[in-house]
């Protein structure tokens, strides 16, 4: 094992880090701000990759320019599930808002595999062949650019969060859902809008990774228990720690992939995954209190 | 130590003659089904196996309020350590079913250790269950000494009662509906001792009951226990009877949710949920899995509509549904679950 072959590997699980940095801070926000786990992450994901798929397939369009029609899909997805479906039963105990987002995942993945039978669908594009090298390592431009995409919005959902009246009340109705209420927010727009923008980074994350990632009715499952390693690792809800945590996973995969053979190098993240939640389950950066 | 009443509020359970006489006759009705109408001996055992499994998620989810979302990892183990006891050692499933229920009981309990040591709940326990049985998935699709990815076939040695093996369907129908009968009987009695009313305590206040004097980690213990090991011996039963098994089909996922959906659709927290919630997912799954042999998964699109419809409408399953809404009409405690 050399140690160009290291670096490759440590470079290759940063750039997957970004994505899972964003499919991540989708779920975190949810939580954060609803206290609801969303299961259907995954066929959100799912869905996303399905959307870029199809508009790269059918309309010729750039696959970097299907990513915006995938966030633009995937809110109205996102806002359509939490007004007819989570608000109404925000009031149930937690565990019934995870069982129906666990059944609309089972809904949306197998009615994928209805409409676009359960087959592995890969993106032709000319980007994927090209790789730019630095000595030994290789640098696969899709994967710079779905490393850049996940920044760029991650660093947007953040100005948003801190810079903006519509994040200050965001955050408001995740603090103190009531006072916020008494202060004249409509908390259940805020959690329409918040639903809204974690399901588009569920879209956007997906439509990065299709250049690379074959496209399949259960591709959701892959990542969705990864988002929540990561979600768990950076603190439950806590954005910053959302990001830092996918960096970590990703490298932390990409290493185990070293050693391990092919089918468990996630086994790593699990491992990850359990030791977190049982010994620090506010996660690496949470709060004492949280 | 003082006797709890034996009519409290909750648990009134006291039997009719009416009810011993339905009882009665679903009994004979059951044990001379196979005779009247045998082409549904199939659904009918899918129907028990699930049912004893649902129980098992029940004592666990429904009575004392941890829901599990990878309880496959227990169908698996039941599966896989009977099956390789059986190849590799030749023992018999009829004692490879108490090894693989102590298999499963251990790993429950290992488990039940270190979540509720940290007072793990909710959705962290969920999530936690599904890692382990996602480990358990990659471990047995990655080590070729248990089958890997292709799984593993359990050789017929034609008829043979000795080793759970038969060429007709009817043995199977029994031995499922009498491990049903018996789980049913199970939970109805764990309902009625002390540790009922504890893992009720535990599920409803935790603290609380933790202050009066409920050890809540012990009540959880228990109930992971018997729940873990209900649940392997469904699956080696499921092994035996199917003749197959692979990773996918036992830890995956999907398996999972098929095993919680009965009890949280029936009733969670009620002895009669998981078998009405069975009775009523299983035929569903059997015929569209017909309707739609290329497309495997297209039941989970209606059990995920179903578990919508229900969490949105009738968030304490039927049976719970059943009880508020008779209770409302002045039936408070003929509805004996």
């Amino acid at each position: 094992m050399t140690y160009s072959f290291v670096l490759q590997s440590l470079l290759n699980g940063l750039l997957i880090g970004g994505v899972y940095s964003l499919m991540a801070i989708g779920l975190t926000l949810v939580f954060g701000v609803m206290k609801v786990v969303n299961f259907a992450h995954g066929s959100l994901i799912m869905l996303g990759m399905y959307t870029s798929y199809w508009s790269v397939m059918m309309f010729h369009l750039n696959p970097y320019a299907s990513i915006l029609i995938s966030f633009v899909v995937l809110f109205i997805i996102g806002v359509a599930f939490q007004k007819f479906l989570i608000n109404p039963i925000l009031d149930a105990p937690e565990h019934n808002q995870l069982l129906l987002t666990l059944g609309v995942s089972l809904f949306l993945e197998n009615l994928a595999v209805f409409l676009w039978s359960p087959d592995y669908r890969v993106m032709q594009t000319p980007y994927s062949e090209i790789n730019f090298y630095i000595g030994d390592i290789s640098i696969s431009l899709v994967k710079l650019l779905a490393f850049g995409v996940a920044i760029l919005l991650a660093a947007i959902i953040y100005l948003i969060l801190t810079r903006t009246d519509l994040g200050k009340a965001i955050r408001a109705a995740s603090e103190e859902p009531r006072g916020s209420l008494l202060m004249g927010i409509n908390i259940q727009r805020i959690y329409i809008i918040t639903f809204g923008i974690g399901a588009a980074c569920a879209g956007v994350s997906g439509a990065a990774i299709t250049p690379f990632i074959p496209v399949y009715p259960y591709a959701g499952w892959l990542f969705v228990i990864t988002a929540f390693v990561v979600v768990v690792l950076g603190g439950m809800g806590n954005v910053p720690g959302a990001f830092v945590g996918g960096l970590i996973i990703g490298i932390a995969d990409s290493v185990g992939a070293i050693f391990l053979p092919g089918g468990m190098k996630s086994i790593i993240s699990f491992i990850i995954f359990i030791l977190i939640l049982l010994f620090k389950p506010t996660g690496l950066f949470g709060r004492k209190d949280a | 130590m003082p006797d709890i009443p034996e009519q409290t509020g909750y648990l009134k359970r006291k039997f009719y003659p009416r009810t011993w006489i339905t009882i009665g006759i679903a009994l004979v009705v059951l044990h001379i089904l196979p005779w009247v109408v045998p082409n549904i001996l199939h659904i009918m055992i899918m129907i028990f196996l699930y049912t004893i499994m649902g129980e098992g998620w029940n004592v666990l989810g429904g009575y004392a309020g941890q829901f599990s979302f990878g309880h496959s990892v227990f169908f698996g183990i039941g599966a896989y350590v009977s099956t390789l006891l059986f190849i590799h050692f030749g023992l018999s499933p009829w004692f490879g079913i108490f090894v693989s229920c102590a298999a499963g009981i251990i790993f429950g309990l290992f488990f039940g250790f270190l979540s509720f040591r940290y007072h793990l709940k909710g959705p962290f326990f969920a999530l936690i269950m599904l890692a382990f049985a996602e480990i358990f998935h990659m471990i047995a699709m990655a080590w070729s000494a248990v089958g890997g990815a292709s799984g593993l076939l359990i050789p017929l040695r034609g008829s043979c009662p000795s080793l759970m093996q038969f060429i007709s369907k009817t043995p199977f129908y029994f031995i499922s509906l009498w491990l049903m009968l018996g789980s049913l009987f199970l939970v109805w009695w764990i309902e009625g001792t002390r540790m009922g009313l504890y893992f009720l305590a535990t599920r409803e206040e935790h603290d609380a009951a933790e202050a009066l004097g409920v050890n809540t980690f012990k009540t959880q213990m228990v109930a992971m226990a018997i729940s873990a090991g209900m649940t392997a011996i469904g699956g080696t039963i499921y092994a035996q009877y199917i003749l197959y098994i692979g990773p996918d089909s036992t830890f995956g996922v999907a398996n999972s949710v098929e095993i919680m959906l009965p009890p949280i659709i029936g009733g969670p927290g009620t002895v009669l949920g998981p078998l009405l919630g069975s009775a009523l997912l299983t035929p569903l799954s059997e015929v569209t899995r017909l309707a739609f042999q290329s497309y495997s998964g297209v039941h989970l699109m209606i059990y995920g509509v179903v578990l919508v419809i229900v969490i949105m409408f009738l968030p304490n399953g039927i049976l719970g549904f059943a009880r508020k809404a008779l209770s409302g009409f002045g039936f408070r405690g003929k509805l004996s679950t």
